[in-house]
């Protein structure tokens, strides 16, 4: 790419703000992600989504594992948690069940939510728990330098697969749905708009909620596949998406350089867990049946 | 402030260890308990699962025990009182989790009900040899409280004193049972609500502006807020400054890990929690703890009647190790008799605040039930000698 075409000619004003800057925690920027990483993008998709879904957001919570994506949480000015590996879900569980009120996002890599998190994904689809999963699937673990994921397609060379990848790996919008998440949506981050639209579709929607979102690593995964830069990255999610809503997702699968399906997969209504909990101990106890006051005054 | 009524079963009872924890939760204020099934604590949560929906809170079981000792730091952060419970092979996979409630101050409980290990063990039978792994078992250096009950009254009175405590220096308190104190049964007398104290969280009366979630106050610990307050923090176990931000740097990881243990300081000294008797002309002492103190007792009566001048240290707080007083009769004593339900583990830290000034001799014993008595007395005969 010729660098000169990065050069904006227009003076910009050194008041000028990005509209999304009450939403990120300026005091900490400059990010760690590198030039062309699609996680960038897809946290300005969420905060659009948050400005467009009118959420209160002092009852917004983040919550992130460990991994590039997991340093989301920390830049989101919003109340925000940075856990441990794999247990971003968890935690959420415990937050939302402790404060209903919150609207508990979970914001995690592909690694983080599939490999070391994966028991922890389908029992909280199981459950419904009413918690809103964005998943940022740059087909690697990025954060320690590139080695094969659940996720990362075959053939595919990687850090720990210095010969190419032979595992099968994960569909992981089938995976949602066969789990029984309420709501499965699959975008890239060439889809800004829809991306947007999807989360904030998902931040109005009750029980577990699933969006991956292919994103590029220029840095460890397309350099050492010979697939070119970040704007590569974009040319190629152009060139071989397809928007298919309501597509079975068992036909989603992803391969090295095959089609990528993306839309809207799945819209349910299911009972979520405090509902059935309380349906549940209503009909057994009846008057002696107490509504959780969990988070105490004290 | 005094305990909710709610959750108050004032009265006398006939309860075992696990049970009367789990009434003791509840006295204390836990709104929420998260858990995975292991003999032999799973009476606990069990107990907690049919008693919660009607005081008004929540009982989950988790997947698995990573899930179950991170759910309830979630709910902590959502305003709850929380705890879990587990054994051995359980309180391994928790370990990472002990690390995080350490480092994010978040304040919770986890009570093990000790079995034979390692690994899968002893299941059903005792054991006293997870001391070591309750201070020691997550990476890196941090400080945690451990409570070491030896009867279901103790399990009770404990479990409140551990949530307590728990709030007042936001760490992770261990409450360490072993299968003998969880599952004996005995009389439990539970007070009327206004006659238990409860040490409500430390919730700051900064506005948003003002506050930052790290900054310690003068006992070295920080004051909280909750999810959902408006006070837009960030919580991270990445070394973090005081405003919480991730801060990769010597000088910051140096403030906040040694004020981690800094802020305990007081629990090792004055405020250590034991329980004495005939130390004045003491020869010997018999230290122990949890269901080995009541066999010890056995011995340090059989020995008296023989004329030994032996005296007992019971630890009730064994982490912060209680380490002034055993240093302060170190001087004193000819020697210290050291029985607990494994290899040697509490017996380090004896020998350690003992200095050489006198003789520590450990009684071990490799798990599965309790000590001869008659094991303790020879020791105590011996050290005598």
């Amino acid at each position: 790419m010729n660098p000169s075409t990065l050069e904006i000619p227009v003076e910009i004003p050194a008041d000028a703000r990005n509209p999304v800057e009450p939403f990120l925690r300026m005091d900490r920027m400059p990010h760690i992600w590198c030039p062309a990483c699609g996680i960038g993008t897809t946290v300005n998709c969420f905060t659009r989504a948050l400005l467009d879904s009118k959420v209160d957001l002092d009852k917004v919570a983040v919550v992130s594992g460990i991994g590039c994506t997991g340093r989301v949480a920390g830049y989101a000015n919003l109340d925000s948690f940075h856990t441990t590996h794999g247990r971003a879900i968890p935690f959420a569980t415990g937050l939302k069940l402790a404060n209903p009120e919150l609207q508990v996002v979970v914001y995690s890599g592909d690694g983080d939510l599939f490999a070391i998190g994966g028991n922890h994904f389908i029992h909280a689809a199981r459950r419904n728990m009413d918690l809103k999963v964005i998943c940022v699937n740059n087909l690697t673990y990025a954060m320690t330098g590139g080695q094969t994921a659940p996720t990362t397609p075959d053939h595919v060379i990687s850090a720990t697969s210095p010969y190419g990848v032979f595992e099968p790996s994960f569909n992981l919008v089938a995976l949602a749905e066969a789990a029984g998440a309420a709501y499965v949506a699959r975008w890239t981050t060439y889809h800004v708009k829809q991306l947007s639209r999807s989360m904030e579709e998902m931040l109005h929607k009750k029980g577990f909620c699933f969006i991956e979102v292919l994103s590029p690593c220029p840095t460890l995964y397309q350099r050492r596949n010979k697939m070119g830069e970040g704007l590569d990255a974009m040319k190629f999610y152009k060139q071989v998406s397809k928007v298919r809503n309501g597509a079975p997702t068992s036909e989603c699968a992803l391969t090295k350089s095959g089609e990528i399906v993306v839309g809207k997969f799945v819209d349910r209504d299911r009972p979520d867990y405090l509902n059935l909990l309380r349906t549940q101990m209503t009909e057994s106890l009846g008057d002696r049946y107490a509504e959780p006051e969990v988070s105490c005054s004290c | 402030m005094h305990a909710d009524p709610k959750g108050v079963l004032t009265g006398v009872h006939f309860l075992d260890g696990d049970h009367a924890c789990c009434e003791g939760t509840l006295a204390a204020g836990a709104r929420f308990a998260a858990g995975y099934p292991i003999t032999p604590s799973t009476e606990v949560v069990e107990r907690f699962a049919w008693r919660i929906p009607t005081v008004g809170g929540i009982f989950i079981q988790m997947e698995d025990e990573l899930a179950a000792s991170i759910a309830i730091q979630g709910a902590v952060w959502g305003g709850a009182k929380a705890f879990t419970v587990t054994s051995g092979p359980g309180f391994s996979l928790m370990m990472e989790h002990i690390g995080y409630a350490a480092m994010t101050e978040t304040p919770c409980v986890f009570v093990n009900v000790q079995r034979g290990g390692p690994s899968t063990g002893l299941p059903t039978l005792p054991a006293q040899a997870d001391m070591m792994q309750a201070k020691w078992g997550s990476h890196g250096d941090y400080g945690i409280i451990a409570l070491c009950p030896n009867s279901p009254q103790e399990c009770f009175d404990l479990t409140i004193t551990g949530f307590n405590l728990s709030e007042e220096f936001r760490v992770p308190v261990m409450l360490m049972l072993d299968e003998c104190v969880g599952h004996m049964t005995e009389k439990v007398v539970i007070p009327a609500a206004e006659q238990i104290e409860v040490t409500p969280r430390r919730q700051t009366k900064l506005p948003p502006e003002e506050f930052h979630l790290f900054e310690p106050r003068e006992d070295l610990v920080p004051d909280m807020v909750k999810a959902g307050d408006g006070y837009r923090f960030h919580v991270t176990g990445l070394t973090h400054d005081h405003r919480g931000y991730p801060s990769m740097n010597v000088e910051t990881q140096d403030e906040q890990v040694r004020r981690l243990q800094d802020k305990l300081k007081p629990l090792s000294n004055g405020r250590a929690i034991c329980e004495t008797e005939n130390l004045d002309d003491a020869d010997v002492v018999v230290v122990s703890y949890g269901i080995t103190s009541r066999v010890a007792q056995r011995a340090l009566q059989l020995a008296r009647a023989r004329g030994i001048r032996a005296g007992k240290f019971r630890i009730i707080s064994a982490w912060p190790f209680p380490e002034q007083r055993i240093r302060d009769l170190a001087g004193r004593v000819k020697a210290f008799v050291v029985p607990e339900i494994n290899l040697g583990q509490m017996v380090h830290e004896v020998a350690r605040a003992a200095a050489g000034k006198a003789a520590v001799i450990p009684v071990s014993h490799a798990g599965g039930s309790v000590h001869n008595p008659e094991l303790i007395l020879k020791a105590i005969e011996e050290a005598a000698r």
